[in-house]
């Protein structure tokens, strides 16, 4: 068997963090318009630093942010074989014509997103809605979903998963490709 | 946190605390649900609901429909008024014929004590008991013990007393089992005529003066006099469980000037429909100690988890 492997270590991942928060600078300015929407449960370690790191940047702490469970509008209810738990929701502000950046952690086969899209027209008509993820895995996906933001491309094969450590939970940021026992 | 242990809600002494807990904490997440501009998830979109009241309800099932349709659920409703169980029609073969238009679920009110029971045995689908006989109303003990956390935090460790007809009423007695789960302490208080005997067995306490039961309390859930059962006939004579109404307002009712002469704030309770004026007075049923509209909002998202949490066992 495989040894877990890393592709992306603290240093790597630092960097990462800083590019993807330029880039949504160099699109959304001084964010007036545009609300951030972290996708619970994992997405949110990846959308707190996100947030936080964005307010460093640009030195302003007034950024919408909100966090979304997505549970209800899954389309596995009844299916799955694990028990789907509901999870918070938080969006305090309206979202009717806004840009609004949805992040998640890993993008597999695009369901988690599609049914994050449902539920956010709950919440109103945003102006247009962006995604961005920390690890897109390539050539899994089941329904027609891209990134606007990746972090890292992977071509993992469906018999391996990705780990994402975060140093609030695990001590280190790491990003593993580790494989999957049967 | 899984899902529940059970396949149907019968009554709450089939549950075990971690389902309470898990019915719980699924509600707060529907009470977000009910507060968005729209209100309809798509979860039970694939779901076929019969609610089936063999009693008059007005509460219950507008409650339960309401949670059915923000679920997305298709719901079919029948009474027994207006039913072929006028022309001799038996509970099961009722039910299997509504069961054979595909329906996944049956939400039930029955007079019979033990009725969604013996469905259970007989057919496939989900049952929710909402209200059978004198026996259990498990959901509107949910709602009551969640509307207790949300005011005041937890049920553990709290003094609840129900107070009025402890005799006919089912609320009481799945009450008494949720909040014993809950690990509240529970106190009964009421005319020795409506208080079961041997109750006690079920390690709770029973105290006949309401201002005992009232100083003692944290929260204090006031039943409403069934006056409809109010008179037992029994060889040949009709015996009342009390003289007259205006004598159990006096021992039994609570009012503003009772509630003010206690040195601790009691929080008021009520499952409805009140009379007021006879075990409750308006100034306390409206006061801001009651919580008696609070329990209505949380029925809905308790009655959704309930939904949620039964639809949500794998399909097999």
């Amino acid at each position: 068997m495989m040894k877990p492997r890393v592709i992306s270590d603290h240093d790597h991942f630092q960097l990462t963090l800083d590019r993807l928060c330029h880039q949504l600078i160099e699109n959304h300015g001084d964010f007036t318009n545009t609300c951030i929407i972290g996708i619970q449960p994992r997405g949110i370690y990846f959308s707190n630093r996100i947030v936080n790191r964005l307010n460093q940047l640009m030195k302003r702490q007034q950024i919408e942010y909100g966090k979304l469970d997505v549970s209800f509008y899954r389309d596995d209810f009844r299916r799955n074989e694990k028990f789907i738990r509901p999870n918070d929701t938080t969006i305090e502000f309206s979202i009717e014509n806004k840009n609004i950046v949805l992040i998640d952690d890993v993008l597999f086969t695009g369901r988690t997103i599609r049914a994050s899209m449902d539920a956010l027209l709950d919440f109103g008509r945003p102006a247009k809605v962006e995604l961005m993820v920390l690890v897109d895995r390539r050539l899994s996906r089941h329904v027609p979903v891209q990134a606007d933001y990746t972090g890292i491309r992977v071509d993992a094969v469906r018999a391996e998963y990705i780990k994402v450590d975060w140093k609030e939970t695990a001590g280190k940021d790491t990003i593993w490709i580790i494989e999957k026992h049967n | 946190m899984g899902a529940l242990s059970v396949k149907h809600l019968l009554g709450i002494k089939y549950l075990k605390t971690s389902d309470i807990q898990t019915i719980f904490s699924t509600a707060d997440r529907f009470k977000e649900v009910l507060s968005r501009p729209i209100k309809k998830i798509p979860s039970l979109r694939d779901i076929t609901i019969a609610n089936l009241f063999f009693e008059n309800s007005t509460r219950t099932r507008i409650s339960f429909e309401l949670a059915e349709k923000r679920l997305s659920a298709d719901i079919v409703n029948f009474s027994a008024s207006s039913s072929s169980v006028k022309k001799g029609e038996t509970l099961i073969d009722t039910v299997n014929n509504i069961l054979a238009m595909k329906v996944d679920m049956v939400v039930m009110r029955h007079p019979a004590p033990g009725a969604p029971v013996l469905l259970s045995r007989h057919i496939d689908a989900n049952i929710i008991n909402a209200g059978d006989g004198i026996n259990e109303h498990p959901t509107q003990a949910l709602l009551d013990a969640y509307s207790i956390r949300e005011r005041i935090g937890c049920v553990a460790g709290k003094k609840i007393v129900i107070v009025g007809d402890i005799m006919h009423s089912r609320v009481a007695l799945s009450n008494i089992f949720c909040l014993k789960k809950l690990g509240a302490k529970v106190m009964l208080c009421g005319p020795p005529t409506l208080i079961p005997k041997f109750i006690d067995t079920l390690g709770i306490i029973v105290e006949y003066d309401i201002r005992k039961a009232l100083e003692w309390c944290d929260v204090a859930n006031i039943l409403r006099i069934q006056l409809e059962r109010m008179e037992h006939t029994a060889d040949g004579k009709t015996v009342r469980y009390f003289p007259s109404l205006r004598e159990y307002a006096l021992y039994y009712g609570v009012n503003k000037q009772l509630l003010d002469s206690l040195k601790n704030e009691v929080i008021i309770m009520h499952p409805g429909p009140i009379n007021r004026g006879v075990e409750i007075t308006s100034n306390v049923a409206d006061s801001k100690q009651s919580i008696i509209l609070d329990q209505v909002e949380n029925g809905v998202a308790i009655r959704m988890a309930v939904l949620y949490l039964l639809a949500g066992k794998v399909m097999e």
